[in-house]
């Protein structure tokens, strides 16, 4: 997928202004900035959600031409928070990532689908739980797995660890880098730095709206950008065994 | 791994759920027809229909006048129960599904009331545009107006809050209110008598000809409801999630909110308000079947019906010689239960989610 000069206003305010951005099959990439630095609302005009200027397509093709099931099976979307209205089990909010495909062949491998999405969220044993009465932590992780078991070619994922304690957390991003190896485009909106690095092939720093420096996480995780972008003093360690940048905020 | 649909159990208990729904509806409409001024048995009552059907199977009501009190009187009546409550029932499960609200119903958000204004502005002004359409045509042109103006007022960000659909509620049913008291003003006697019906809501004036009218849109709504009812899970997850998973939700939201209006218009179009059936019905399908609106659109357009019947015949014979309002009976139960799953509702959301 592909975005080019992309800019949303919203409430007279431009958020994102003038994006060129792309996620490539097979690739994670990584959104980072500071709050309000747009990371989301570009993630919602990237899953056709909201009205934007520029040209963003999918698959070579233009977004504004997909119908709303061939959209669904070119890309999958996680949102920031799972809501739902009726009491439905675990297991059916899975399965309705099973939905786009529903009368096509692809409906063949919908149990397999929903089985392996279950695994690699460990929500197995939600099942038949109502999905209320699940913690705000696994509610997330169904979230995601419907958001796996729909199987497309790319994954917008709004901050999927925020809610999840650090195995989650990782058991997530290496779903997403899963994906990945399968072929899939993944971009993903962060907060942890350090789970960025870890991950992804290539970040976005965003801020104010516009992309500051895009590349490999080592490349752009600067003690100099991520100070100033976050406007707080940060240090940038190298991982003593594995290399990996290591983002901590300057602590006195 | 072996993965089921879904939980043996839960599949047996939807279809015991339809079938008993089904039985019962059939054994209660048999005891309905039967139950009046000149008793009928059930048993005589299948035997008349079968004989009209062609098979001569059972008995012939063996009272006087029995044959012509059954199907001059009982049947258009229960025929028209049946309808109504479907309707209602269903036009329940459909409303909420599409305000992604457990306490949306045409009753509470006062689209019987805005049908009813229309049927009373057709009563006194006299209209008679479409003929013996006129008063259906004209309480669903209201109940349609009202549905839209709900809709419009009471949702954002593709919710509607508890709070503010309630209120919503309030208001629309305080103006429909004040426009009835207005109507009832002009009008003369009969107009009132009317009117009055038309609030306290019955099937005592059901007819061969109502049933007809109502008959259509009640298959229309269903077919329309049913072909919805995969899509309205989906929705369940919210208005942007539902589009990612491929739902036309502008198109889904619109289809279904005139199928709403069409249901519950052509319900209240002879019978007059009726209201809580769309609410507490669905409630308890939900709770027995889970919220899957494959089970729940269904099964509620059926426990409608069997709630109407039993409600009607309880109105008609409670009380020798007097009918109580249909409407009113509904009301005695359904408003304290709409007070229960208010209370449930609040505190399962921590607030007024």
């Amino acid at each position: 997928m592909r975005a080019t000069g992309v800019s949303v206003r919203l409430g007279g305010r431009e958020v994102v202004s003038g994006v060129d951005m792309h996620v490539d099959p097979g690739e994670v990439v990584a959104l980072v900035g500071p709050n309000g630095a747009g990371k989301s609302t570009l993630l919602a005009a990237l899953a056709g959600d909201i009205g934007y200027s520029g040209e963003i397509r999918i698959a070579g093709r233009d977004l504004t031409a997909y119908k709303a099931v061939e959209l669904a099976r070119q890309r999958s979307v996680l949102p920031q928070k799972a809501t739902l209205s009726f009491p439905f089990n675990a297991g059916e909010v899975i399965r309705m990532g099973r939905a786009p495909w529903n009368g096509r062949p692809e409906s063949a491998d919908d149990e397999d689908a929903v089985a392996e999405a279950m695994k690699w969220t460990e929500t197995s044993a939600f099942d038949q739980r109502p999905f209320p009465a699940l913690s705000g932590g696994e509610q997330a992780r169904v979230a995601l797995a419907r958001v796996l078991a729909q199987r497309t070619p790319v994954l917008l994922l709004d901050e999927p660890t925020a809610a999840l304690d650090l195995r989650h957390q990782e058991l997530v991003m290496a779903a997403a880098r899963a994906r990945a190896g399968d072929g899939a485009a993944v971009a993903v909106v962060l907060h942890d730095l350090g789970l960025a690095a870890a991950y992804a092939d290539r970040a976005y720093v965003l801020a104010a709206g516009k992309v500051r420096r895009s590349g490999p996480p080592a490349e752009v995780f600067t003690e100099e950008l991520l100070s100033e972008v976050y406007q707080h003093r940060v240090e940038v360690i190298d991982h003593p065994r594995t290399g990996t940048p290591l983002i901590v905020p300057h602590r006195s | 791994m072996q993965l089921t649909k879904e939980s043996p159990l839960r599949a047996y208990k939807k279809a015991v759920l339809i079938l008993g729904l089904a039985v019962g509806l059939v054994i209660v409409c048999l005891v309905a027809a039967g139950k009046g001024q000149v008793p009928i048995s059930p048993g005589e009552v299948a035997g008349s229909l079968l004989h009209r059907l062609g098979l001569d199977i059972g008995p012939m009501p063996s009272a006087v006048q029995g044959e012509n009190a059954l199907w001059l009187v009982r049947f258009p009546r229960v025929v028209l129960a049946v309808i109504v409550g479907a309707s209602l029932g269903c036009a329940g499960a459909l409303m909420q599904g599409v305000f992604g609200n457990p306490l949306a119903e045409p009753g509470v958000v006062g689209v019987s009331s805005g049908a009813a204004v229309g049927a009373a502005a057709a009563i006194v002004s006299g209209v008679t545009i479409f003929g013996a359409w006129s008063t259906a045509a004209a309480a669903f042109a209201g109940g349609m107006i009202t549905t839209l103006l709900v809709y419009a007022m009471s949702r954002a960000a593709g919710r509607t809050e508890v709070v503010t659909l309630v209120l919503t509620g309030v208001a629309v049913n305080a103006t429909a209110g004040a426009l009835l008291g207005l109507l009832m003003f002009l009008t003369d006697d009969d107009g009132v008598r009317a009117i009055a019906f038309w609030q306290l809501g019955s099937l005592a004036q059901a007819t061969w000809g109502s049933v007809a009218v109502a008959g259509p849109c009640m298959i229309a709504g269903l077919v329309v409801a049913a072909i919805c009812a995969r899509k309205l899970d989906l929705l369940a997850l919210g208005e942007r999630p539902a589009r990612h998973l491929g739902v036309d939700t502008e198109r889904l939201r619109i289809i279904a909110i005139i199928a709403t209006a069409l249901l519950t218009a052509s319900a209240v179009a002879f019978t007059g308000i009726i209201s809580f059936v769309g609410l507490v019905v669905p409630h308890l399908i939900r709770m027995i079947a889970g919220p899957g609106h494959r089970v729940l659109i269904p099964a509620s357009a059926l426990a409608g019906a069997v709630i109407v019947v039993t409600g009607d015949l309880i109105a008609r014979t409670a009380i020798d010689y007097q009918e109580l309002p249909l409407g009113v009976l509904t009301a005695v139960v359904g408003g304290p239960a709409f007070f229960w799953l208010l209370r449930r509702t609040r505190a399962r959301a921590g607030g007024w989610g």
